[in-house]
């Protein structure tokens, strides 16, 4: 066996073994939560309201709660991104504060969650006197996801064709109208993504609302969600974990929080490709 | 013909940042006409017709200086509204570039940014559109499929259908068929003969024939430099400058 066969299988040894580490960990981990969790996830844990009178448990609330701060969110950080994007790649010229503002996206999107949620105490519940509610939480997560909307949904503007723009403007079309009727409904894919990369983000976050949403299991109708304060399921996991033993809760949510998780990733892969099919 | 021009240009310069890109340029062209720009490659023709539609505005960094009119129009006024301009002055680009819509929807597309809604009006104006490019006995029959479906020779009698649809006064082209096959080729050249009864054509062109067999006038342009212009068979049998004839006899370029 001369040098250049060791070679090769060396590094096919190496393949081989980094995907089975990857394989494994994920498998151990599906395993690990649905085994811990898979007999308390009962109907009547997702359905119904904890009550400290009967002793029972339910994550009716916090479903509730993650839905509402996905939609606040999201209502809040989509406009705000994909104008900052679209400004950015349609109308600001290179130049100093062009990359003034990339480099504040850029630093932005690495900064530890926990700060977002601090920041946001400070910002949101107390000089905003939004007290502890899931308005303060949403508004914090989407200041956190901006970044990430504004990063996608640039990226999928500039793969829009030169030649469209050219075309509608060499017709008499203004500039805002070109961007609206042929620039954005090309690049509708980036603005999904950068939809469902943000939802993932709202759903799995806990650091950022600790501070900012609180811990309320109470149920309340959409109407008033803004000014309650409320957990979401990746705070109540925590909660129950760590303030309350019940070891079993929170691996059910855990199984609530992967299947989410994948049906986000579904999402994402079936958008991508539908749009390759297009092409 | 002792009309009067319907474009005029004085002494025309235009700088990218610090490169000189065309050089007192002095033409005119006049209505119901095709005129050929010919030169090789870099020479500031697609520069030219680009600054007639204010194209190169998306470019930043150019400078001009001289005189261009459409009509009693200074083309170079910077308080000009472009979108006027654009209207009477349509563009025709190298690659077919019809927008990922039904062909309907393209063709409506200049109309409707100029504020028309009615549906027979639009009806109206995109059957005679298409019937103006020579495409309408092919996709009579389907207007609301995507226009990304047609060949190449399609999508750019597309693309012409659609600049007329906004009715311009005069049509640039840019190489429309350098990207084409022979067939194509020959469609568009002959769409240009008819065509000219409506409309000014000015277009860029790097085939000799093409320019020869479908001009009135042909303008030679050489890095920057207007070199010779005039009547497209003067033009080609008795060129002027020596440059020219070096050109179109093929030793450069």
């Amino acid at each position: 066996m001369n040098r250049r066969q060791a070679a090769g299988i060396c590094s096919r040894i190496l393949v081989l073994a980094s995907a089975t580490i990857v394989i494994a960990i994920l498998a151990f981990i599906i395993c690990e939560v649905v085994g811990r969790g898979a007999g308390s996830l009962t109907w009547q844990l997702i359905s119904t309201t904890p009550s400290y009178l009967n002793g029972t448990i339910g994550i009716l609330p916090d479903i509730a709660n993650t839905i509402y701060l996905l939609l606040f969110s999201l209502v809040l950080a989509l406009p705000i991104g994909v104008i900052s994007a679209i400004y950015l790649t349609e109308y600001a010229h290179p130049g100093k504060i062009e990359s003034c503002i990339e480099f504040a996206i850029e630093t932005l999107s690495g900064i530890p969650s926990i700060i977002y949620g601090l920041v946001g105490m400070l910002v949101f519940c107390q000089l905003f006197n939004f007290k502890t509610s899931l308005a303060a939480g949403a508004c914090t997560l989407a200041i956190m996801n901006i970044p990430t909307v504004i990063r996608t949904v640039q990226e999928s503007l500039k793969t829009v064709p030169q030649s469209y723009r050219e075309g509608a403007l060499a017709l008499g079309s203004g500039k805002g109208h070109t961007i609206w009727t042929v620039v954005l409904p090309n690049a509708i894919d980036g603005i999904m993504s950068g939809c469902i990369l943000s939802a993932g983000r709202v759903t799995s976050e806990s650091a950022a609302l600790l501070f900012t949403a609180g811990f309320a299991h109470s149920l309340v109708p959409l109407s008033e969600a803004l000014s309650s304060p409320g957990a979401s399921l990746s705070v109540a996991l925590y909660v129950y974990a760590k303030e309350q033993g019940e070891f079993g809760v929170a691996f059910a949510i855990a199984i609530m929080l992967l299947i989410i998780t994948f049906l986000i990733n579904l999402a994402a892969m079936m958008i991508a490709k539908a749009k390759k099919k297009q092409i | 013909m002792k009309q009067e021009p319907i474009i005029r240009c004085r002494k025309l310069s235009l700088w990218y940042s610090k490169t000189q890109a065309l050089k007192d340029i002095t033409i005119d062209f006049y209505p119901n006409s095709v005129n050929a720009l010919i030169g090789p490659s870099g020479c500031g023709k697609s520069t030219f017709i680009k600054t007639l539609n204010r194209l190169n505005d998306l470019i930043s960094e150019v400078r001009t200086e001289g005189e261009v009119f459409y009509r009693n129009t200074e083309i170079r006024d910077p308080g000009l509204d472009v979108t006027d301009l654009r209207k009477e002055i349509g563009m025709v680009f190298q690659k077919p570039n019809p927008f990922p819509m039904s062909i309907y929807d393209n063709i409506a597309y200049g109309p409707r940014t100029h504020g028309i809604r009615n549906r027979s009006e639009l009806d109206d104006i995109v059957e005679n559109a298409l019937k103006s490019a020579a495409l309408w006995d092919e996709t009579s029959d389907r207007l609301r499929k995507s226009a990304m479906g047609l060949s190449g020779g399609q999508q750019q009698r597309l693309c012409i259908a659609r600049a007329i649809a906004v009715q311009p006064q005069v049509l640039l082209m840019d190489e429309p068929t350098s990207a084409l096959d022979p067939i194509s080729t020959a469609k568009i050249e002959e769409l240009l003969s008819v065509l000219k009864e409506k409309f000014t054509i000015i277009i860029v062109t790097h085939n000799m024939q093409q320019a020869m067999r479908s001009s009135d006038t042909t303008s030679f342009f050489l890095l920057g430099e207007l070199v010779e212009s005039g009547n497209t068979e003067q033009v080609f049998s008795h060129p002027h400058d020596k440059r020219t004839e070096d050109y179109i006899t093929g030793r450069f370029g």
